[in-house]
């Protein structure tokens, strides 16, 4: 109990509250504290880090934090090269991870990322109420002046210390509740989190529903212990290394495709799996192709790899609009629940902001390296529209608007992280003269409306190198013009400087310095 | 974004999948990816690259020329073949005009789908016919 007592953020009225304590939830309340915005998180977890403090079930990180770059490690270029780390203000604070890895890999273990989203929160002085489990949503008159019958809401928390109130709320609570498709007989076997220890499956024929990334995690780390290893769902496999992008079996899980490609011990098949079925010590699995052809197979053990939904509890009752396998909340371009507002979201779950997905390609919202940068923004849209704090935005001269934008697309971690989805944007107000407007979501940019101004993102198309994109809004219609790749991702070249500048020209020239 | 799991008995009841089986809608409903836009979000954008393939599995949406409404799509209806097809931007804007829930497949993939599915590039070409036969009506 004195534990308890000496917890910060006891049961009450917040004007703000947060609720997971994973990198998501890590990064918004830092980037809010240091904007000055007053809040509370909880979370129903002992201590920080969320899903890394006990997966992935292999024990090692899927994105790299690069620790020989070129670029000192507390420049923000380094983000672009350290996937793993949160986001601080002050160097000191910065690129947490690199100097906790013991040189073995280049992707952190999962203790050294679970130490360094603890080191990140002690050294940042992050609060967190920790052991207080989030258990039902309601909503109900505000008694804070203005509220109540003059209109104001209030989101009610009830949590396993009490009953927590705010008008506005913050959800960074991940996507890894368990999610099972309704196949006869899929129920009885172990989910992706429950694998038993490896040496189990020793000599065993082993049956993996799902081909996406934790499939091939699974199959990746029993090929040393399993005699076989089936994988299988309806549709073929995508490779990363193909796609060119995060969507596919990331390059450290490929191993079993190409012991599959070469006839080893592992069968990839495009089948539905119709049933499995138990009889007597082993599995029966009856899969059927699009040629309708069945198959079935024997397993000494079956692993439903079959994803995960996000843990929203009653908030689709409250009207939360959610989408897809993974019933993800709708959200809005600043992941505010589309349906409810006042409902914000953080971390893993802003995939369910999809923005453009521009030639198919998602975002990077879906893991650190992306969602990192949405809370930064979050935080500052927060602060804005419901705490009254604009943001600072800085003059820029007109002569200086298409190399700063080119050193952007060149090296600014937020377009890299977030291709077509983020967009550095300076605003070319007639009145006002030229500024800064900071880092934008690309959607709201584009359909927002507003005065002159131009968007800078990085893009891809799964084809080849990234290319920058200009979105150029003059006279509330805007025109997309996209500049080439370059072999060596260098867009700061004098032949990049004069097509930039030809298409910022009847933009920048009407916007002058103010009298 | 991976499709909920009740995606295939929606599109079973769609006329561009009348003739799939089973396993086949399976595969297709693997195949595409879901989205989710609220009221007055726009779907597609006018003379903005890199869009899509949709097909309404819920809700209505608004096709709008020169922010000028033109006509409504239903559940079961799809946009953005004509853009894909010749991979060239939309002439169009689409609004959701209610919550809106669509299958979506890239442009870049549609070529190598139809190849694969003659019998949906068929009813696809039956809905372009339709299409161009109400435009003709319309235009006479």
């Amino acid at each position: 109990m004195a534990e308890l007592a000496q917890q910060p953020f006891p049961p009450g009225r917040y004007r703000l509250i947060v609720v997971g304590s994973g990198p998501g939830g890590l990064q918004l309340s830092y980037s809010l504290s240091r904007l000055g915005i007053d809040h509370a998180v909880i979370s129903d977890d002992p201590a920080p880090g969320g899903m890394f403090r006990r997966w992935p079930v292999f024990q090692r990180m899927l994105s790299w934090t690069k620790p020989f770059t070129g670029v000192e490690r507390h420049e923000r270029a380094y983000e672009r090269f350290d996937w793993n780390s949160l986001l601080a203000d002050e160097a000191p604070n910065r690129a947490v991870m690199p100097a906790l890895m013991d040189g073995t890999s280049y992707f952190p273990s999962r203790p050294e990322m679970q130490k360094g989203l603890e080191s990140f929160a002690e050294r940042t002085g992050i609060r967190v109420r920790y052991g207080t489990r989030w258990d039902s949503t309601a909503a109900g008159p505000s008694p804070a002046p203005g509220g109540g019958q003059g209109g104001g809401q209030d989101f009610i928390l009830t949590t396993s210390d009490g009953v927590y109130r705010a008008p506005v709320l913050v959800f960074a609570v991940g996507v890894a509740q368990p999610y099972r498709p309704a196949i006869p007989g899929l129920e009885q076997v172990p989910h992706y989190g429950d694998l038993r220890p490896v040496e189990t499956y020793k000599d065993k024929r082993i049956f993996i529903v799902g081909k996406q990334n934790s499939g091939f995690e699974i199959a990746t780390g029993l090929l040393p212990w399993a005699r076989q290893l089936v994988l299988a769902s309806p549709s073929p496999t995508k490779l990363s290394v193909d796609t060119h992008t995060l969507v596919g079996v990331r390059a450290r899980y490929v191993q079993p495709y190409e012991d599959a490609a070469v006839a080893g011990g592992v069968i990839i098949l495009d089948a539905t799996i119709e049933e499995v079925k138990k009889d007597g010590a082993e599995y029966r699995v009856r899969t059927r192709n699009t040629a309708g052809q069945e198959l079935t197979m024997a397993a000494d053990d079956v692993i439903a790899a079959t994803g995960f939904v996000t843990p929203l509890r009653d908030l689709p009752a409250l009207g939360v609009a959610t989408f897809g396998q993974s019933r993800l909340p709708a959200q809005t371009p600043f992941w505010e629940s589309a349906t409810v507002p006042g409902i914000f979201f953080a971390g893993t779950i802003t995939q369910g902001s999809a923005g453009l997905k521009k030639h198919g390609i998602p975002s990077n919202s879906g893991a650190v390296q992306g969602y990192r940068y949405n809370a930064r923004v979050l935080a500052r849209h927060l602060a804005e529209t419901k705490f009254g704090v604009p943001a600072t935005r800085e003059r820029i001269d007109a002569a200086a608007v298409v190399p700063y934008l080119l050193e952007q697309v060149s090296k600014g971690p937020e377009l890299w992280h977030q291709r077509a989805y983020l967009a550095r944007v300076i605003n070319l107000d007639h009145d006002t003269g030229i500024t800064n407007e900071g880092i934008v979501p690309l959607q709201y940019f584009l359909d927002a409306g507003g005065d002159d101004a131009v968007a800078a993102t990085l893009e891809s198309n799964g084809q080849g190198n990234p290319y920058p994109v200009v979105y150029v809004r003059k006279d509330g219609s805007v025109g997309e013009h996209a500049l080439a790749p370059d072999p060596l991702l260098d867009f700061t070249g004098r032949d990049y400087h004069d097509e930039l500048r030809g298409v910022l020209e009847p933009v920048l020239s009407g916007a002058g310095s103010p009298a | 974004m991976a499709v909920r799991d009740d995606v295939v008995n929606t599109i079973a009841a769609f006329s561009l999948f009348a003739d799939l089986t089973g396993p086949q809608l399976e595969e297709v409903a693997h195949l595409f990816d879901e989205s989710f836009f609220g009221q007055g979000e726009r779907v597609l954008r006018q003379g903005v690259s890199g869009s899509g393939f949709y097909i309404i599995l819920e809700g209505t949406a608004g096709i709008r020329v020169d922010n000028v409404d033109r006509s409504v799509l239903k559940a079961g209806d799809y946009f953005g073949e004509i853009s894909s097809l010749l991979g060239e931007v939309p002439v169009s804007d689409i609004v959701a005009e209610t919550a809106l829930r669509c299958l979506v497949l890239p442009a870049t993939q549609l070529e190598g789908f139809l190849t694969k599915h003659p019998r949906i590039m068929y009813r696809l070409l039956q809905g372009e016919a339709r299409k161009l036969k109400n435009t003709t009506k319309w235009l006479s």
